[in-house]
């Protein structure tokens, strides 16, 4: 394999060429109801090629692995059709490595047996819970084989793991449907979705009480993030802000994002740290071969740095921060988050609730997404705050809000820290993206809370 | 090739199972990116997969390969899965023949990567034209796909179906106020596919939104344009129509076969068989013949999407809607969706409102109960009505509703239906008391 990507990497006329080469498999099971409804195995082999001439690029990606030589050669003639500013790749060092994955119990191996008769027993809890109408329960393991290579010498193997899972009940009255979930992920570590009876009997209790609760009057409230709920925050409304391909060729974007600039008080911290251990958006080296590194997006309230790929670094004169990923072989790699997270500070939750006279407390996540200016997205959970007390279960809320002003408006952050390992990233069609994201309780002021 | 090893693989499955079926797929499509207006990237895209299902002791077994040589193991992972699959509760189809949906150009593939990149620049030129500082994203696409099908009851089929599509983005930046303007059109036609109007389209969302406006906090009326009612409204009516919802009883529509849910303006198909649609087929991913499906025919519910095991399930008839999501497992889903176009102009909406919104797009509206029919998020795109005038863009806005609660009774319905991203043709929903929240209100 080795001599054939050396082979196929001389003799062109490019700027930069590198090749990706992948073998997966992945085990998924799909439970609705009592029916298991689909469990499957699938086996994924290919690869792609990308070649830079003059500033633009040309990208192939195949399932058949004959004729690299070709391709290549593909390649470069694609990315002569275009005719951007000619520019350098931000310089990083050859690397060669192998990198092993290390897991005490990894799911991969675990026999498709033990998975049913785990998932089996979560689905009978939520079944039997009074008002249950259905469940849902989504499972997937995944290992992938990556090569890397590329033009100036690189030559990286890497096993990756990932492990996904989501438990939903549905709970049904008359005409009134509502539901509960949990989703849970982990580096391919199995021992995550054991022993979850007891969060299995809370989700489908939850999905009950739901039928009865009161909907939040739609307003301005100040808010309490759970410490899932705050991470997806500090993914969705700040982490895309700081992928360099968004600010990149746009003039009026760097401004906003000038270093420098300040976006919330001495105590808010963010980073993006893909060298964390065992966590789903961990790695040692990006698909551009670069080595990951911890990057302070917001240092005490101040924009410290961003995201980038080897190109935005380049064209930003910034430094290449490991964050260019592609979600397998189909993709080019793009500017992507690893493990996102707020930093604790020293107020605990009691404080926080303390002096709350009318709050909403949201709880766990649903969804989120952003427009880089305005976020949104969704408590799995949520409890009115009443006189700095906890109050009654609310039906699902959606929050929504301009960045800027919201990172302002939080006013105390927590010090219990918590990674978040469920749901998976979105951008430019590459979904699910293995991320994590945390962050302890935070508290924002005037925020926007929709109901009916 | 392809269809020796789908052969290869029948038989070899068959030595060890009652039934087996064999679905593979193949696809070529090249992509020319425009980014901030300059072209960055042309990115060519091969694939190809075969996906196994089996009964094998009365149980279902399935599996999946891609690319090159990985074919060797289906059978065994399909054995494998099958030891703990569901019943075997229905039977492969014996199809042959099926009515020839139109749905391959042969010129699609003869177009010269040269003239995608022109249109791209005649594209980002007249949006430009209009104003001046507005950084697009384009992606344009064409390809090719095959499909073939064979199983263990003799049925036999397949087709080659071709692609073409385009789509804008752009983003205009002003202090820290962000604009995303966007529009896109998919075809298996590309001389189908109108540049000038979607250019047209985005300038109008630009002329629309160059002023701001504000609501205020409480219910209005909104009128869904084309984009937005595939924003917001359009994934829990697709969540609700599916037959496993519907079979386990979480769908809101479950006992509501043939009773009035909707206004009766309101009528609502399903059709696979739409001339050079992209999202139809003569036959489904499991060798059903495609139709064109009533829904909701004057607002009562007549119909919903199966595919061969759910209908099974259901006691009735797989409706041709059996679709494999990355080749892979079959599972009911959409072709094509049409609402009939109703009788008002969009003008007579706008002039018929005293206070109301336009709503294009809305971001995290798939993020509610939409399950229990539950819309909303925040309006990314959405324009303020003030005495039948359009005044402006509104920003700091969400909306929340519940589609079973809207389109009881709508206003109006818009006379001038169009194809929104290639598999949704609708026209304009005039809807009212939708429930607006406010900052600062």
């Amino acid at each position: 394999m080795r001599d054939l990507i050396g082979e196929a990497l001389k003799g062109h006329d490019a700027d930069y060429v590198e090749i990706h080469f992948e073998e997966s498999q992945a085990t998924s099971f799909v439970y609705r109801g009592q029916r298991l409804e689909e469990i499957s195995r699938a086996r994924s082999i290919g690869g792609n090629v990308r070649a830079l001439v003059k500033g633009s690029w040309g990208f192939v990606s195949f399932n058949q692995l004959d004729g690299l030589k070709e391709k290549v050669a593909v390649a470069v003639k694609e990315a002569k059709l275009a005719s951007r500013e000619p520019f350098k790749l931000f310089r990083t060092e050859p690397v060669a490595d192998t990198v092993e994955s290390q897991l005490k119990k990894d799911a991969t191996t675990i026999p498709l047996a033990t998975k049913k008769e785990l998932l089996d027993s979560y689905n009978d809890i939520m079944l039997s819970s009074p008002k249950i109408q259905s469940t849902r329960i989504n499972y997937r393991d995944m290992k992938r084989r990556t090569t890397f290579a590329n033009s100036e010498g690189s030559y990286i193997e890497q096993i990756k793991t990932d492990l996904t899972a989501r438990l939903t009940a549905i709970a049904r009255e008359d005409n009134e449907i509502q539901q509960a979930g949990l989703s849970l992920g982990s580096n391919g570590e199995f021992s995550v979705v054991e022993g979850l009876d007891e969060k299995a009997r809370g989700i489908a209790r939850r999905a009950a009480a739901l039928l009865s609760a009161p909907q939040v009057k739609a307003g301005e409230y100040t808010v309490i993030l759970d410490p899932v709920l705050a991470g997806v925050f500090a993914h969705e409304a700040f982490g895309h802000l700081s992928e360099s391909d968004h600010v990149y060729q746009n003039e009026n974007l760097r401004q906003i994002m000038v270093l420098g600039k300040r976006f919330g008080g001495k105590h808010l911290n963010i980073v993006d740290d893909p060298t964390m251990p065992s966590l789903r958006g961990s790695y040692k080296y990006d698909d551009e071969g670069t080595p990951a590194r911890k990057a302070y997006l917001i240092r005490e309230g101040v924009l410290e740095g961003r995201l980038h790929s080897r190109e935005t670094a380049a064209k930003m004169g910034e430094t290449a921060t490991g964050n260019a990923r592609a979600i397998n072989y189909h993709f080019p790699p793009i500017v992507r988050m690893s493990n996102t997270l707020i930093e604790p500070g020293s107020i605990s939750f009691e404080q926080m609730l303390g002096d709350i006279e009318e709050g909403v407390y949201v709880k766990d996540w649903y969804g989120g997404t952003t427009s880089l200016e305005m976020f949104t997205f969704s408590a799995g959970e949520a409890y009115m705050i009443r006189r700095g007390k906890l109050a009654e279960l609310l039906r699902p809320v959606v929050l929504t809000g301009n960045v800027f002003t919201t990172l302002e408006n939080i006013d105390a952050i927590g010090d219990d820290l918590e990674m978040n390992q469920g749901g998976g990233c979105g951008k430019a069609g590459q979904y699910p993206l293995p991320v994590s994201d945390g962050s302890p309780h935070i508290r924002i002021r005037h925020c926007v809370v929709g109901g009916r | 090739m392809q269809q020796n090893l789908s052969l290869e693989v029948l038989r070899s499955a068959r030595r060890k199972a009652e039934e087996a079926e064999v679905f593979s797929a193949s696809a070529r499509a090249t992509t020319v990116q425009f980014e901030a207006n300059e072209l960055k990237q042309v990115q060519s895209r091969e694939s190809s997969s075969i996906a196994l299902r089996i009964f094998r002791e009365g149980k279902i077994g399935s599996a999946i390969a891609s690319g090159g040589g990985g074919w060797e193991a289906l059978v065994d992972m399909a054995v494998e899965t099958s030891q703990f699959g569901g019943p075997a509760n229905f039977q492969f189809p014996s199809f042959h023949d099926h009515s020839k949906v139109r749905i391959f150009d042969p010129k699609v593939e003869k177009i010269a990567m040269e003239r995608i990149v022109e249109i791209g620049k005649e594209l980002i030129a007249k949006v430009k034209g209009h104003t001046g500082d507005i950084l697009c994203d384009v992606q344009i696409t064409k390809g090719t796909s095959s499909v073939s099908l064979i199983n263990s009851q003799g049925g036999e089929g397949g087709y080659d179906k071709s692609f073409f599509s385009l789509g804008l983005e752009g983003i205009l930046v002003r202090d820290t106020d962000i604009l995303w303007v966007e529009d896109s059109e998919s075809s298996c036609r590309s001389d189908l596919i109108g540049i000038d109007e979607l250019a047209d389209r985005v300038i109008w969302q630009l002329e629309m939104a160059r002023k701001k406006a504000t609501v205020p906090t409480k219910l209005l009326p909104i009128i869904f344009t084309p984009h937005g009612v595939a924003s917001a409204l359009l994934s829990p009516l697709v969540l609700a129509f599916n037959g496993k919802a519907v079979v386990e009883g979480a769908s809101p529509l479950k006992d509501k076969l043939r009773e009035q849910v909707f206004d009766k303006k309101l009528s609502l198909w399903d059709d696979a068989t739409v001339a050079y649609g992209v999202g139809s087929y003569p036959f489904d991913d499991e060798g059903v013949p495609s139709q064109r499906l009533p829904l909701v025919v004057n607002g009562v519910v007549t119909s919903f999407l199966y595919d061969l095991q759910t209908a099974a399930l259901a006691g009735t008839k797989s409706t041709g809607n059996g679709r494999r999501a990355g080749g892979g497992f079959p599972s009911p889903a959409i072709s094509s969706l049409v609402l009939e176009k109703g009788e008002m102009s969009f003008q007579v909406m706008v002039k018929d409102m005293k206070e109301g919104l336009i709503v294009e797009e809305v971001m995290g509206a798939e993020q509610g109960n939409i399950l229990g029919g539950d819309f909303g998020g925040n309006v990314l795109l959405g324009y303020k009505v003030e005495n039948g005038e359009i005044v402006g863009r509104v920003k700091d806005t969400m909306i929340a509703g519940n589609v079973y609660q809207v389109l009881k009774e709508l206003p109006g319905i818009g006379q001038e239906a169009r194809w929104v991203g290639g598999t949704l043709r609708t026209p304009p929903l005039y809807c009212s008391g939708v429930s607006v929240t406010t900052k600062g209100n």
